[in-house]
Formats: structure tokens, C-alpha cells, sequence
């Protein structure tokens, strides 16, 4: 009994010294961590998004844009981009759930108007040097100033006007599906993510 | 003399992966470039030197019934301080390294040391001997992940060597490439260690 209580305590008393060495560094790191993740999607928004001159992460709207499996329903935080107070484009997250492994990330930028200014791979998991392609700019550029209107969001293979790429079709046709799916909802709600102000609940 | 060879020994005659084989999976999953390798490598280094410090220091005070836990316990700490260190300040790599930040943890040659090196001896030479057994993973991981990157991307750090006529052995950069770079990597080891 008393040789359990010293191995009780000698762990507890480790584990405490674990845990306040670590609430310190978590502390000094915080606030450097906040920033890199703002950066990172302050680069994607400044890549997709036209010319700007706003905080494109400071001037967003969150809109229900359908429900998962669940009945949960599903958000999406759309950032504006301005010039000289006037909006010069709009960009929000797409997930595509049907890439060859686990979900694609893209960031998509889109004018006012509903035509394609960029788009950015934020997180994939597809094959190093097939599908992982899909992040080179020579694939992304071909989404440039393409809209529901001019295209036809499809890979060549299946008689569109996307490339795909060699051995790997799976990943562009998830990803045009995905930016299609993101275009028809900017045709479908165009006034609530372009309303003036975030409303607030 | 004693210090020097505590610290050689990881460098080549108890190599972690080369001679030990420890500490696989980070071994075989990150190496698709050389950077992830010493970027690893060095990560792994800096728990690996200081667990065998705070091990070495606290080895009276452990009670040899917890001292499995209690180990672990301080190996995760140290793990969870790189994993938010790099996440704070080099980012890029934090993001390539992904999932197997965290998994140093379970990396089986920091708790190996822990276990048949650090609880056993004093401070200065357990630090040497993780100093020695990190920079020994770190190398093994550079040359691996060089090896794979000239061959499966034609390049080395990042910078083109073959310019744009290359067409990339991509087999190398995929996970079975990891086992054949290895394997071969072992073998011509082994050669040399014969001779």
C-alpha cells in the first residue's frame, strides 16, 4: 500500500511538471500559431482573389449552404475582397469529397459577376507526382476566367474542357465538380453573399 | 575518450536505422525528400537529447515500477513542445511533416535510450549519446531522402539537377520506393561493413 502511494506520487508529480512546462510554451507559441494559420489564408485569399486592397479575412459573411448527412447544417464563411470600397471579387472554401484519397481543400476566387479569378489547392492527399499535380500552377491556371456560362465544367476525358492530368483523372474531376458545385451556389444566393453587412444572430 | 565514443557509436556502429533498424515508420514515411529528412531528423534529435537529459537527471528519483510511464510522460512533453514550436515558427515544414510530428513519441529509439542508456547513466554521457543516436537518425534520413528525391524527383534540396528533360522515377517517391531505397541502402552497408 505505502509502495503504491510512492509510485502514485512520484507520477503525479511528473506528470505536473509535464503539464506546467507545457501550458508555458503553449503559451509563448500562441499567438505566433494564430498568426501563421491568418497568413496562410490571407496568401490563398490574395492568390484567388483580384486585386484588393481590403483585409479580405476582416470582411466575411457565413452562410448556411445545405446539410450533411446528419441534418446538421453545413457553413460557409465567404471573404470579400475590395479595391477602393468596391468589391472586386469573392472567395470561400470548396471541399471536394471524392478526390483518389481523403478530402480536397480548394480556396476559389470569384468575381461579381460569377467568373473564376483563381483557385488554390489548400489541403490534399492525393498521389505524390500523379494526382498531387494538381497544385502546379499550369493546372490551376485553367480555371482563370472560366464561368458557368463560357465552360464546360467537365475533364476532356469526359467531354469538358479541363485538363486532366496523366494518370490521374480522379483528382481534376473532383476538383471541377467541387468549384462547379461552389460556382452554382454563388448564381443561387449572389445578393446574401454579397449582402453589406454581416448579420449578426 | 570514453564521451567521444558514447557519441560515434550512433553515427555508424549502432546507426539507428542502418544498423538497428529502429524507428521505421517515420523512417520510411517521411523521406520523400531530402529536406523532410533532416527536417525529421533534427526534430527527433531535439526530443531525443533532451529526454535523455531529464531522464538521466530524474533516474534516482523514478521508481523502476512507474518508470515506463514516467518515461513516456516525458518524452510526449518534449514532443508536444517541438510540435508547437515548429508549428510557430517554421510552419512549412511543421505542414510537410504533418502527423509524424507527433508520432516521435512513439518512436521506438527515444524510448529505447531512455530505457537502455539514460536510466542507466549520468547527465554528460547520456547527452552525448542522444546527441550522437539523433545526428545518426538525422543522417540516415538525409542520405534516404536524398537518394529517393535525385531519383523519384530529379532533384536535391529543392533545387533541379537534371533540368527539364528528366523524367522522374516516381516509383521513389511513392512508399514503395521507401523499401527498395532502403533495402539497397542496407545492402551496400553491409558490403562495406564486410570488407
Amino acid at each position: 500500500m505505502k509502495d503504491t502511494l510512492r509510485l502514485a506520487i512520484a507520477l503525479t508529480l511528473i506528470a505536473a511538471i509535464a503539464g506546467l512546462i507545457l501550458s508555458l510554451v503553449e503559451a509563448v507559441t500562441r499567438e505566433p500559431i494564430a498568426e501563421q494559420r491568418r497568413l496562410e489564408t490571407l496568401k490563398a485569399l490574395q492568390a484567388v482573389l483580384p486585386p484588393l486592397d481590403n483585409a479580405p479575412d476582416a470582411d466575411t459573411i457565413e452562410l448556411t449552404v445545405g446539410t450533411d448527412k446528419k441534418g446538421k447544417s453545413v457553413k460557409r464563411l465567404f471573404y470579400r475582397g475590395r479595391k477602393e470600397q468596391q468589391l472586386t471579387g469573392v472567395a470561400f472554401k470548396v471541399v471536394a469529397p471524392d478526390g483518389y484519397s481523403g478530402n480536397i481543400e480548394i480556396m476559389t476566387g470569384i468575381t461579381p459577376d460569377g467568373t473564376v479569378s483563381g483557385i488554390e489547392i489548400l489541403n490534399h492527399a492525393e498521389t505524390p507526382g500523379l494526382g498531387a499535380k494538381i497544385v502546379e500552377p499550369a493546372f490551376k491556371a485553367q480555371f482563370r476566367d472560366k464561368s458557368l456560362e463560357n465552360a464546360d465544367w467537365r475533364v476532356k476525358k469526359d467531354g469538358g474542357q479541363f485538363d486532366q492530368i496523366t494518370g490521374a483523372t480522379i483528382s481534376p474531376r473532383a476538383i471541377v465538380k467541387a468549384v462547379k458545385g461552389g460556382l452554382e451556389f454563388f448564381r443561387d444566393h449572389r445578393d446574401d453573399v454579397l449582402a453589406k453587412q454581416e448579420v449578426k444572430p | 575518450m570514453n564521451l567521444a565514443r558514447e557519441f560515434s557509436k550512433g553515427l555508424w556502429q549502432e546507426n539507428a536505422v542502418f544498423r538497428l533498424l529502429l524507428g521505421m515508420c517515420p523512417t520510411l514515411a517521411v523521406t520523400t525528400s531530402a529536406e523532410n529528412g533532416i527536417g525529421m531528423g533534427l526534430a527527433t534529435t531535439f526530443v531525443l537529447v533532451c529526454s535523455n537529459i531529464a531522464i538521466a537527471l530524474l533516474r534516482k528519483l523514478i521508481p523502476a515500477k512507474v518508470r515506463i510511464p514516467a518515461f513516456i510522460v516525458i518524452i510526449a512533453s518534449f514532443v508536444t513542445v517541438v510540435q508547437l514550436c515548429m508549428e510557430a515558427y517554421v510552419y512549412d515544414l511543421f505542414k510537410a511533416l504533418g502527423i509524424f510530428i507527433p508520432l516521435i513519441v512513439v518512436n521506438c529509439l527515444i524510448l529505447g535510450r531512455a530505457e537502455a542508456f539514460a536510466s542507466k547513466n549520468g547527465l554528460v554521457p547520456s547527452l552525448a549519446d542522444g546527441l550522437g543516436m539523433g545526428l545518426g537518425f538525422t543522417l540516415a534520413l538525409f542520405i534516404l531522402g536524398a537518394v529517393r528525391e535525385v531519383l523519384g524527383s530529379g532533384s536535391l534540396l529543392g533545387f533541379s539537377l537534371f533540368g527539364a528533360g528528366y523524367q522522374p522515377f516516381l516509383l521513389m517517391i511513392l512508399p514503395p520506393g521507401a523499401f527498395i531505397a532502403l533495402g539497397l541502402l542496407l545492402a551496400g552497408m553491409n558490403r562495406l561493413e564486410r570488407r
